[in-house]
């Protein structure tokens, strides 16, 4: 079992239960369980919202999108059933935080997805697991089952005559169903392919209907706003930034896992404090702070609060908390391959630009770490990923593109030193280390 | 919807709000390219080539997806968007083949015309482009991968299109292929819109591929000779030692009344006249029963001499004559005017594919429903038949008017046929149950009283308030009297009947009948005709075809010029019945008919001829010569021949040019014309006359515009090749005792067509692979 790690900055809001038993329902209501739903019930939709805007919840998918705002966009009156869809395809590298929330705290995912159901007046909710977390699917089938028993979810829910019914699928191991769009679309038994947007999911979304699509922290965030009150929660964090968030730190620091930091906690004191700095006394070359699609940053780029603000000002985005540090053996141009041939693996294929633009990527990263490449294949791979860059149909082209234009302009001198049959110059040095990434 | 008004590269335009912007700008000449924007397909917005800048919008922005709104300001070309478009084409063709020289769609392809427009001319990549071998898919659909930019338009025509969803998507990224549905090949209905609508070279036609650089071929755009749809085609023909050959069909300007659509037929089945069976020299049977090949004039006087010998000893009710379903308008109608005039005889008709004289009857020239109607019908009301296995283009009509315009679809069928999938309400009947049916929809006592089902789809149709009602070859006679009755009940009702091939209505409107004159007048009452002919004709209905046939059984029926058609297979006549009748065939191949005649002239098809045919639905359309053969003829020459030779006054026949001056205009056009005959157009223009050749069906034409008011449609619509619907003024017959029902359907599939359809190596090879595998022996 995956478990959290801690420091004594940690502030436990979403981790709270973690660790304590409380998969099952009978420990998780000791733990103040189900009252954040029974007090969303007596508030209703609009103090929902009300309060949901209060928090400065916003998306930890990565986007960042306040969440009360988000839940306003549903159309009170709709001729379609609405729903609610729980984002579970935790898929960025550098990320692993829901599933210790699947894992952890089920309960509080099904809280928070009938919180929601609540705002909108929606019937219904499914939660959608990444399929190569098949195996949390058994721990949040038999919370689901424990709701229903309890008369939490089914007909009349917490007696209130409200009927509120939840669903949970797993995917077929696709990065791209992450993309809230190709999400309903593989919910839907499709291709998971992204939707043309507009319509939003809030007014047309699953099967047609207005959708509240959120990721499962976030939803998971949800009861414990009305556990503690929105204002309690908002103050934990930033400005626009409220509450707190679990960073998933990783690569080469001392203590990597998963922790809960409040919003806009010092990227530095993350490493060196929380993290426990770089080990075997190696100097820091790099820190993508958010998960494998955010640009990377320099260590005279790291003094900033980790809040969505603050990192998109340093040239970055908060992304989805996947903290990955890189010592100075790294060579960046394979951690740029590393990169890329994930987003060439992931990409749908749909659009031109993302599809044909990941697969040349990958080809010219290769060729040039491996020592085949001249001066004007850096251009290239800067050209390319230039021209992928807002032209794909979905985010997944950004994604590969903006830590590659990155890469370049951070690191040119690196990549030159791979030109003209020369190869890598940290061949030796990786060969004496474990394994990166 | 109310107009918007918006900016377009400095340009104020106006467009219905609402319309995507691609399509606005299309609309006023501004040319936004797209490799997956197709229009009536859905939306993808996968190819990112129709990017344009909207003011204050952050990112560039897809043409395709975006409605145009009031004040919207737009940029569709600029540094930025060209060199957006430019990346994209750099990154298609990085594993594309560049095999151009080599490529079947070479000259006519999106991608080196977007590639020539935004200059992708550098290679940014050294490295080896993904390759996968060439796949054959079907007889006719060949595949290349590498070729393919995944624009999915083949994927979306054919479920969408056609409702066959045969082709899809396998694996993600720069692994994505596009795939057939039977793991290595294709189970669908052969109709090549996936080859039609793919803009590089990645899905060829069996039939056309590596025959030919697209600008070596002329383009002339004519009317399929298969079924009774009569689908524009335009045949793609190139010179050869034997005349004009025809490499391919397609559909290129997609201005006929099939919109987008082709079938299989249309596409592939031309290839008959380039069969190395193909007779091309006339033949006369000799003292040992073996053909022996001869020159025309020989043949025309030897068949002309005994023609005229039994017209003058034993009398013309001795001749008869068999009319085609696939010759045209105006050969028809100089076939029936030489029976009647020159062979004196009414014994002539043809193999009848639908009760079109009903119909006329019954119809009173009103409320006909052309085949343009069914693409924006309202709602529409199929009574029998399998218009997709029989009527393809009308079956494309009926999907696409639902799936686009949301057209209600009523099918009252005794099979579960294809069409019910698009229907708004589908009514199981048995096969004797159709006229129970119409006395239901009626309101009359009926069989069905009682019935659930049937009284839902009688209580949807009685609300509709416009509706097309198409019926196929279950109603004959009264029954489609009794149809009509219950249109009269219902506001705004147009009908259709359905027939079987290109001119089977235009058989039926010539008078290919023994008691009916062109425009269904009926024999007794021939006056106009008399007057406009200078001749006399025959009064007494003659023999009909079966009636002939127990003729010449007997031996009274001494001669039968059969044209274009194959009765002795149709009806299954015994051979022996006709020994004693002398055959004269005019006929493209050795047909079972053909073995029987003491003499074959080899004649043109419609694809080799000029003229005009009416579909099914009454569109009168233009038919121009693409193709040629050395050796062979119209069945207009012949006949004209024969005439001449039998002593006739030609001038009669074919009432052409008054100053007599022998030219072939009319042979001539066709080919080099291009798509338009715009040497007929520019003399109707000029008010000059046409006609000045004996061989001219325009000539022929002016005639039956005089005497069957119906076809007076505008020449000059008709030679731009614009389709004309006979809307009204059929002649009003009063039947006066009923009709022998000689009605045979033919039954064809989207793969058989008649005798015809045997004699293409196509339909036999695509036919062949769908046999289902024979079980292996022990």
């Amino acid at each position: 079992m995956a478990t959290l790690t801690t420091h004594p900055d940690c502030v436990p809001v979403v981790s709270y239960r973690f660790g304590k038993g409380a998969t099952s329902i009978d420990k998780y209501i000791e733990l103040e369980g189900y009252e954040a739903a029974r007090k969303a019930i007596a508030l209703g939709p609009d103090g929902i919202i009300t309060e949901m805007k209060a928090s400065n919840l916003r998306g930890r998918g990565g986007a960042g999108f306040p969440t009360g705002l988000k839940w306003s966009f549903v159309p009170k009156q709709s001729p379609k059933p609405k729903y609610v869809l729980v984002n579970g395809d935790e898929s960025e590298p550098g990320t692993c935080k829901d599933r210790l929330i699947f894992e952890h705290d089920p309960h509080s995912v099904i809280e928070g997805t009938i919180i929601a159901g609540l705002s909108v007046q929606a019937k219904m909710g499914f939660i959608y697991l990444r399929g190569e977390y098949r195996y949390l699917l058994k721990i949040m089938e038999r919370a689901v089952e424990e709701a229903y028993a309890k008369g939490f979810l089914g007909k009349n829910i917490f007696g209130s005559g409200i009927d509120f019914d939840v669903v949970t699928q797993t995917g077929a191991g696709a990065y791209e169903v992450g993309e809230e769009s190709a999400l309903m679309e593989s919910l839907e038994g499709k291709r998971g392919i992204p939707r043309i947007r507009p319509p939003f999911p809030a007014v047309v979304g699953l099967y047609g209907g207005p959708t509240i699509i959120n990721n499962a922290e976030t939803i998971a965030s949800v009861p414990h706003i009305f556990r503690m009150g929105a204002a309690e929660y908002a103050k934990l964090g930033t400005e626009r930034n409220g509450g707190t968030r679990l960073f998933c730190l990783s690569g080469h620091v001392e203590r990597p896992g998963v922790y809960e930091l409040p919003m806009g906690y010092n990227l530095r004191k993350m490493i060196y404090e929380v993290g426990g700095g770089i080990p075997n006394g190696k100097k820091l070359k790099a820190v993508v702070p958010g998960g494998s699609s955010t640009p990377v940053l320099l260590p005279e780029e790291i003094d900033i609060g980790m809040d969505f603000d603050q990192v998109g000002k340093a040239g970055s985005m908060l992304g989805s908390g996947g903290v990955v540090v890189l010592d100075e053996t790294t060579c960046m141009v394979e951690f740029a391959l590393r990169t890329m041939k994930f987003y060439r693996h992931e990409s749908c294929g749909w659009c031109i630009p993302c599809r044909e633009g990941t697969d040349w990527l990958e080809k010219s990263l290769t060729r040039l770490h491996n020592g085949g490449a001249v001066d004007r294949d850096i251009d290239n791979i800067r050209y390319l990923a230039e021209n992928m860059m807002g032209r794909t149909f979905c985010p997944l082209g950004d994604a590969a593109a903006m830590p590659t234009i990155a890469f370049v302009k951070k690191f040119r001198k690196e990549f030159e030193d791979h030109l003209e049959g020369k190869g890598c110059p940290y061949r030796h040095a990786r060969e004496a280390e474990p394994a990166l990434v | 919807m109310a107009d918007v008004t918006f900016t377009v590269d400095g340009k104020k335009l106006t467009a219905p709000a609402g319309t995507l912007l691609i399509e606005a700008c299309r609309a006023h000449g501004i040319e936004i390219p797209a490799f997956c924007y197709y229009p009536g397909l859905s939306l993808q917005a996968a190819c990112r080539m129709c990017v344009v800048r909207l003011e204050k919008v952050p990112k560039l922005q897809t043409a395709c997806t975006t409605p145009v709104a009031e004040g919207m300001v737009v940029t569709t070309e600029s540094p930025e968007i060209a060199q957006a478009r430019k990346a994209t084409i750099e990154l298609l063709l990085g594993n594309h083949p560049l095999d151009c020289p080599v490529c079947d769609a070479g000259g006519e392809c999106e991608l080196q015309d977007m590639t020539f427009k935004y200059g992708a001319g550098e290679s940014k990549f050294v490295e080896i482009k993904q390759h996968r071998e060439e796949q054959q898919w079907s007889p006719v659909v060949f595949f290349d991968r590498p070729r393919c930019i995944l624009c999915y338009r083949c994927v979306r025509v054919c479920g969408e299109g056609m409702d066959v969803w045969a082709l899809g998507i396998q694996n993600r990224g720069a692994g994505s292929v596009i795939a057939p549905n039977k793991q290595d090949h294709l189970d669908c209905e052969e109709c090549g819109m996936c080859i039609d609508i793919c803009p590089v070279g990645a899905l060829t036609s069996g039939a056309y591929r590596y025959k030919t650089r697209p600008w070596e071929m002329s383009h002339v755009g004519t009317v399929c000779t298969h079924c009774g749809d009569g689908c524009k085609t335009t045949l793609g023909v190139r010179r050869s030692n034997e005349g004009m050959d025809i490499v391919r069909g397609d559909n290129r300007d997609k201005s006929g009344i099939n919109g987008d659509f082709l079938c299989i037929k249309g596409r592939y089945a031309f290839d008959f006249a380039a069969r190395e069976d193909r007779l091309i020299k006339p033949l006369i049977r000799q003292a040992d029963g073996q053909f022996e090949p001869v020159s025309w004039d020989e043949a025309i006087d030897f068949a002309a001499k005994k023609l005229r010998e039994i017209r003058d000893t034993r009398g013309g009710s001795a001749i008869g004559v068999i009319g085609s379903n696939r010759t045209t308008n105006e050969e028809s109608y100089l076939l029936q005017k030489f029976a009647r005039t020159v062979l004196g005889t009414n014994n002539i008709d043809h193999h009848r594919t639908a009760d079109y004289p009903a119909f006329a009857a019954a119809l009173r020239g009103q409320n006909e429903a052309s085949l343009r109607d069914f693409a924006a019908a309202k709602a529409i009301l199929v009574l029998g038949g399998d218009p997709t296995e029989q009527h393809p283009g009308l079956a494309w009509q009926i999907r696409t008017s639902v799936r686009l315009h949301g057209a209600r679809l009523y099918v009252a069928n005794h099979e579960s046929i294809k069409l019910r999938r698009q229907a708004t309400a589908f009514l199981e009947i048995q096969e004797s149950d159709y006229s129970s049916l119409i006395a239901y929809l009626s309101g009359g006592e009926s069989a069905l009283a009682g019935n659930n089902d049937a009284a839902a789809f009688r209580d949807a149709i009685r609300k509709e308030e416009s509706l097309l009602v198409v019926f196929g070859q279950d109603f004959r006679g009264g029954a489609i009297s009794a149809l009509v009755k219950f249109g009269a009940t219902q506001p705004n009702v147009k009908f259709a009947c359905l027939g079987d091939y290109v001119n089977s209505r235009g058989a039926a409107d010539m008078g290919l009948y023994p008691d009916l004159l062109p425009g269904y007048v009926p024999v007794t009452a021939a006056a106009q005709f008399t007057d406009e002919y200078g001749a006399s004709l025959p009064t007494q209905p003659g023999l009909d075809i079966l009636q002939m046939f127990d003729a010449a059984e007997s031996g009274s029926l001494a001669a039968l010029l059969v044209v274009g058609a194959n009765p002795v297979d149709r009806y299954g006549i015994d051979a022996a019945d006709l020994r004693n009748t002398f055959i004269i065939a005019q006929d493209m191949f050795l047909t079972e008919t053909a073995k029987l005649a003491s003499v074959i002239f080899p004649a043109a098809n419609l694809y080799e001829k000029s003229g005009t045919v009416s579909n099914t639905y009454g569109d009168l359309q233009l038919v121009k010569k693409a193709a040629d053969k050395a050796g062979v003829r119209t069945d207009f020459e012949i006949i004209v021949r024969l005439a001449d030779a039998m002593g006739a006054d030609i001038r009669k026949l074919v009432p052409f040019g008054k100053a007599g001056v022998r030219a072939d205009f009319g042979q001539a056009r066709g080919a080099q014309s291009g798509e338009v005959d715009r040497h007929g157009v520019w003399l109707a223009a000029n008010h000059l006359d046409p006609r000045l050749s004996p061989f001219d069906p325009f000539a022929i034409l002016d005639e039956i515009q005089r005497l069957v008011p119906a076809y007076s449609v505008p020449r000059l619509d008709l030679l731009a090749g614009n389709d004309q619907h006979l809307n009204s003024g059929l002649v009003q017959i009063e039947i006066a005792a009923p009709r022998r029902d000689l009605v045979l359907p033919s039954n064809d599939t989207l793969f058989t067509s008649g005798t015809l359809g045997r004699y293409s190596h196509t339909l036999g090879s695509v036919l062949e692979a769908r046999k289902p595998a024979e079980t292996a022996a022990d």
